[in-house]
Order: C-alpha cells, then sequence, then structure tokens
C-alpha cells in the first residue's frame, strides 16, 4: 500500500513537470561546526587603535592599490587613517570589515565605500554613484553632495549626505538609516524593503516606488508618489526617534519635525498571501 | 555605456581642444570604439567651417567596408564642382586624412539646407559640420588617439562637447560617431549618452517633414529633433524641454550652439552627469573624473536633477 502511495506521488510530480530524482554529489553548501577554527575567522579582521594615526596620498595610486594600502595600513594597527587626493576616483575604500575612522580629504567617484562593515567614515567631498551599497554596518557621512543610487541595497548603519543626493536613494534597501541634508531626485526609496530614509529637503517624482516595507520622512515638498506609496501618521514616537537620530548626525538642527511626512507602504502590491508559507518566507 | 563631456568658457577662450581631450580621455573606460569632438573656436566669423568625410576609416575594428582611395578623390572632386556651381569659394583647403576633409568657405547664405543636400546628394559624403566656429571632428579610437590624428590640442576656443561611445546599437564607423550635427543649422551640435526607444516613430515623423538622417544611430535623433524645433520658431532652450516629452527612454544629452551649451536629463535620471559651474567656467561628464581632468583642486560638484535642463551661454 505504501509503495502505490508512493509511486502516485511520484507520477502527480512528474505529470506536474516537476523533478523527482535524487541529487547526488557534493554539496556547496557550507554548515556551521563549532569545532572548526575558521568558523570563527573573520576575513578583514584587525586588532587597530584609534589613537594610531596616519596619511595615505592615493594621487598616483590606482583604486585597488589604495585599497590594499588601506588594508596594509589596518593590518599594522592603523585605526585612523586619512586619505589626500582621492580626486574623485571610483571603488575607493571598498570592502572594509573592521572598525576603522577614515577620513577622505577630498571627492569619491563611484562605488565610494561600497560593501562595507563596521568603518566610521567622513567624506570632506563629493560621492559619486552607489556610494555604501550594501552597507552592513558602520557610519558614513559627506559633507557635500551625492550621485544617484546612494546607500542602494544596504543592509545597516548610517549613511549621511550633508548636501543633495541624486535619484534611486536608498533603491532596495534592506535596513539601516539615511539622511540626506538637501534634496532628493526621483524614485527615491524605490523598491526598498527595510529601514527609514530621512530627506529634508525637497524630493522628486514616483517617491517610494513600489517599496515592500520601510519609513520614508520628508521635511520638504514631494514631486509625486510612487505606486503603492501611502501617507501615515507621524506619532510621537516618530519624533522623538527623528530628533535623536538627526541630532546624532549633526544634522538639521534648527529642523521643525512637525512639517514631516512619513510615507509608508500601501501594501497593496503584495501578493504573499497567494504564496505557500514557505515561499512567503523566502520572498520576505 | 558612452561618456559625455563638456565645458564652456564664459567671457574668455581657452584651450577647449587640450581640455575635451583630458576630459574624453578620463572616460575612455566608458567607450573607446570612436571619440568625437565639437569645438567652438576663435574665429573671425567670415567663413564657413564644414567639415566632411568622403569615405570612411576602415581600420581595426571599423564596421565599414573597404574602399579603393581613388574613390575619395573623386568624391572630392564632385563636391569641388558643386560648391562652384552654388556660388561657393574655397578659401582654405585641408586634406587632414585621406577620408577626412576641412574646407572654409566664403558663401553667403542663411539657408543650409539646399547647401547640404546638395553636397551630401554625392555618395559616400557626409558633412560632419558646417557653421563659423562649429568644427566636429570624429574617428575611431580613443580620445588620445583621434586628438593626436587631427592635432586638435592647439585649438582655443570658448566651448566645446564630445563623446566616448561604445557602440551598441549601430556600426562602429564615423558616420555613427558622436557629435552629430545639428542639420542643417549653421552652428548646432549634439552628444548623448543613453538609449531612445521611440527613434523609428520620431525619425519617419521627421523624414516627412523634410529632415535627413545619415546613421541608424538613435542619438542622431535628438540632433535632427532640437534642429526641427528650432527650425519651427522654438529656442534651444524651449526646444530641449520639450524633448524630455518627446523622447522615449533613458539620455543625458548636451547641445551647443555658437554661444551656448545646454544640457537635458531624462524624467527618469536614469543616465550620469556630474556638474561644476563657477562665475566663469561651466565643466560637466559623466563622471567626475572629466571635470578633474581640467579642475584636479577640491571643488563643488552636483548631480543634475530628473528632468532638468540647463542652457549656459559664453
Amino acid at each position: 500500500m505504501a509503495n502505490l502511495k508512493t509511486s502516485e506521488k511520484k507520477s502527480k510530480a512528474q505529470s506536474m513537470g516537476m523533478h523527482t530524482e535524487v541529487l547526488t554529489g557534493r554539496t556547496q553548501q557550507k554548515f556551521f561546526n563549532p569545532d572548526e577554527a575558521e568558523n570563527f575567522y573573520y576575513f578583514g579582521t584587525y586588532d587597530v587603535d584609534f589613537n594610531k594615526r596616519t596619511d595615505l596620498d592615493v594621487k598616483d595610486m590606482t583604486a585597488p592599490e589604495a585599497n590594499k594600502e588601506i588594508d596594509n595600513l589596518m593590518s599594522q594597527g592603523y585605526g585612523t587613517i586619512v586619505i589626500k587626493n582621492p580626486q574623485g576616483k571610483h571603488s575607493l575604500g571598498v570592502g572594509i570589515l573592521n572598525k576603522l575612522n577614515l577620513i577622505f580629504e577630498g571627492s569619491l567617484g563611484y562605488f565610494g565605500m561600497g560593501s562595507c562593515d563596521g568603518p566610521v567614515v567622513r567624506i570632506n567631498g563629493r560621492v559619486g554613484w552607489s556610494c555604501a551599497e550594501n552597507l552592513i554596518a558602520g557610519k558614513v557621512v559627506v559633507e557635500k553632495n551625492a550621485g544617484s543610487c546612494f546607500g542602494a541595497a544596504i543592509r545597516g548603519g548610517d549613511l549621511i549626505c550633508k548636501g543633495s543626493v541624486g535619484a534611486r536613494t536608498g533603491i532596495d534597501m534592506k535596513g539601516g538609516t539615511i539622511i540626506v541634508g538637501g534634496d532628493a531626485g526621483a524614485f527615491t526609496g524605490f523598491m526598498m524593503q527595510r529601514g527609514r530614509i530621512i530627506i529634508l529637503g525637497d524630493v522628486g517624482i514616483n517617491l517610494g516606488d513600489s517599496m515592500y516595507d520601510g519609513t520614508i520622512f520628508i521635511g520638504g515638498k514631494i514631486g509625486s508618489y510612487g505606486s503603492d506609496a501611502v501617507d501615515a501618521k507621524l506619532t510621537k514616537s516618530d519624533q522623538d526617534w527623528l530628533k535623536r537620530k538627526l541630532k546624532v548626525a549633526e544634522i538639521g538642527e534648527n529642523f521643525d519635525l512637525n512639517k514631516m511626512k512619513k510615507i509608508v507602504a500601501g501594501k497593496k502590491l503584495w501578493n504573499y498571501d497567494n504564496l505557500e508559507p514557505t515561499e512567503k518566507k523566502g520572498a520576505i | 555605456m558612452c561618456g559625455i563631456a563638456g565645458l564652456i568658457h564664459r567671457g574668455k577662450s581657452s584651450n577647449v581642444g587640450s581640455e575635451l581631450q583630458g576630459m574624453l580621455q578620463a572616460l575612455k573606460h566608458r567607450g573607446e570604439d570612436s571619440t568625437g569632438y565639437a569645438l567652438y573656436g576663435d574665429t573671425d566669423g567670415k567663413n564657413f567651417i564644414m567639415r566632411f568625410k568622403v569615405g570612411e576609416n576602415v581600420g581595426e575594428g571599423s564596421s565599414s567596408v573597404m574602399e579603393d582611395v581613388s574613390v575619395y578623390d573623386e568624391r572630392k572632386k564632385i563636391v569641388d564642382q558643386h560648391l562652384a556651381e552654388m556660388g561657393a569659394k574655397i578659401v582654405k583647403e585641408e586634406r587632414v586624412l585621406p577620408y577626412s576633409l576641412r574646407y572654409e568657405i566664403d558663401y553667403n547664405t542663411k539657408d543650409l539646407l539646399e547647401f547640404s543636400q546638395k553636397i551630401e546628394s554625392i555618395p559616400g559624403v557626409e558633412i560632419l559640420s558646417m557653421g563659423k566656429s562649429l568644427e566636429v571632428i570624429k574617428d575611431l579610437g580613443n580620445a588620445k588617439m583621434v586628438c593626436d590624428r587631427y592635432d586638435l590640442d592647439k585649438l582655443v576656443g570658448t566651448h566645446a562637447i564630445g563623446h566616448a561611445r561604445m557602440a551598441t546599437e549601430s556600426g562602429v564607423d564615423i558616420k555613427s560617431a558622436h557629435p552629430f550635427w545639428g542639420y542643417p543649422f549653421s552652428d548646432v551640435s549634439v552628444v548623448h549618452n543613453g538609449q531612445l526607444t521611440n527613434y523609428w516613430n520620431n525619425r519617419r515623423a521627421l523624414e516627412n517633414k523634410g529632415m535627413r538622417f545619415m546613421s541608424e544611430c538613435d542619438s542622431e535623433l535628438i540632433a535632427v529633433y532640437i534642429a526641427q524645433k528650432m527650425r519651427e520658431g522654438a529656442s534651444l532652450e524651449e526646444g530641449m524641454k520639450e524633448s524630455l516629452s518627446g523622447l522615449d527612454g533613458v539620455f543625458t544629452y548636451f547641445v551647443a550652439t555658437k554661444d551656448s551649451l545646454g544640457m537635458a536629463k531624462d524624467t527618469m535620471a536614469a543616465k550620469p552627469l556630474v556638474l561644476y559651474e563657477s562665475d566663469d567656467l561651466v565643466a560637466m561628464g559623466s563622471e567626475e573624473i572629466a571635470i578633474r581632468s581640467v579642475l584636479p583642486q577640491e571643488i563643488d560638484t552636483y548631480d543634475p536633477f530628473d528632468g532638468e535642463v540647463k542652457v549656459w551661454q559664453i
């Protein structure tokens, strides 16, 4: 009887075009084993001393050379590094998975400070597209303006721009906080999934288009709302959080928080109710 | 991908050939199939400068068909005949390369349509630019290669726009390279970074109005579109603003005229542009490193927003 049942299931699965063969071979998945030392090694982690400070002039270096040198300095225990003459070069400061106090004396090009976890960074200039993309933790402060895709897909940390930013700020962000002192372009918060965006100035068209979740706070005018972005009530708790966050970010000291508008996902685009529970979990 | 760059000096002239070469060379990673310059030089404004080609560069990487050099000579002779028939006197003649020529022409007309149609009726001949200060120079290779080939680094003028091209939608040849002349308007040129999705609809409509297309490069549409708007009486800025809704797709483009330089960005801001603006200089490019080649010191730059149009005068 049991065999018959199995056989019926198999044929039904096959008729639906599903695979039933047993996969063999070695899995690529790595499982955690507390007995293996390698599970506790975190690539790029160094013991650094914030009081140990040095300068690095990258004027005649390529981005990979500069990034390797930053890594080398961290391995020597330097906890504060000042980068001179970045001159708009792309991909500077990417992949730092360490506590570090990093200061750029100038502007960065594309992908500056991408995929970082832990450093505290101050950029005394402007940044190009995709600044701090995939930031996991840490703090990045930009003193001037920033290009498009500012804070794309960040998971955590604080990303602050004291000037204005381009389009698609916080696109696909999954956590963390983005704070902008000036204006922001079109599609701010496009497809954001979690986290918070604070824009003290105006924003362009299609704000929060197709956002899944998360919260956007806008202090100025809104060009237009994106699909499924809706207003929500600004609570006392929101105001308290904004006040604290802006203070920590050293931005918008005199900003009237009563002017702030709160935008969230209307969740009309959500299709999760049609999914199986396991699929729902994966989608979220 | 492609990269664009432009600069305008306000109230003075500078070595714009060399400056633009530096800006475009900084963007060569965005494409080096071809590079083009639209330079607005200091001239006395008496004669027209006509840059034209009688054939294609068939060097390495070219998608053009090889032709015998004698064909170029034949075409040049016919051009000379046509000019004489129209009463245009060649004041100075330079044959920079076998397929590329520069004429200074004494010719008194305001309407270049008939003139251009006659010259371009010769198969294989294309006017790259026509104007009293504009010179469009474009060829295969990166900015430095083209600059060296045409000896552009000594050219003095007020403003310039240029393009480093990665060929995606049309061939690797001079006819598809930017900048495009705003045919048949004197001293109008265009460079573009992006893709236009309503190219054929617009092209058919403009061809029905008598406008000409030399390539199948979607960017050429912008030059023709703006030219047509100006032909209908719009100012440069008005034409550019109309293009935001008239052109569909993603784009950042520059238009230059004898005394102005403009930029336009589509409503989705999908293509990059970084801008530096001061009282005496405006410099802009797809990436900040282009601006850094002329202004290495720390400066304030910004990204124009979606749907923005700006025009500056010399």
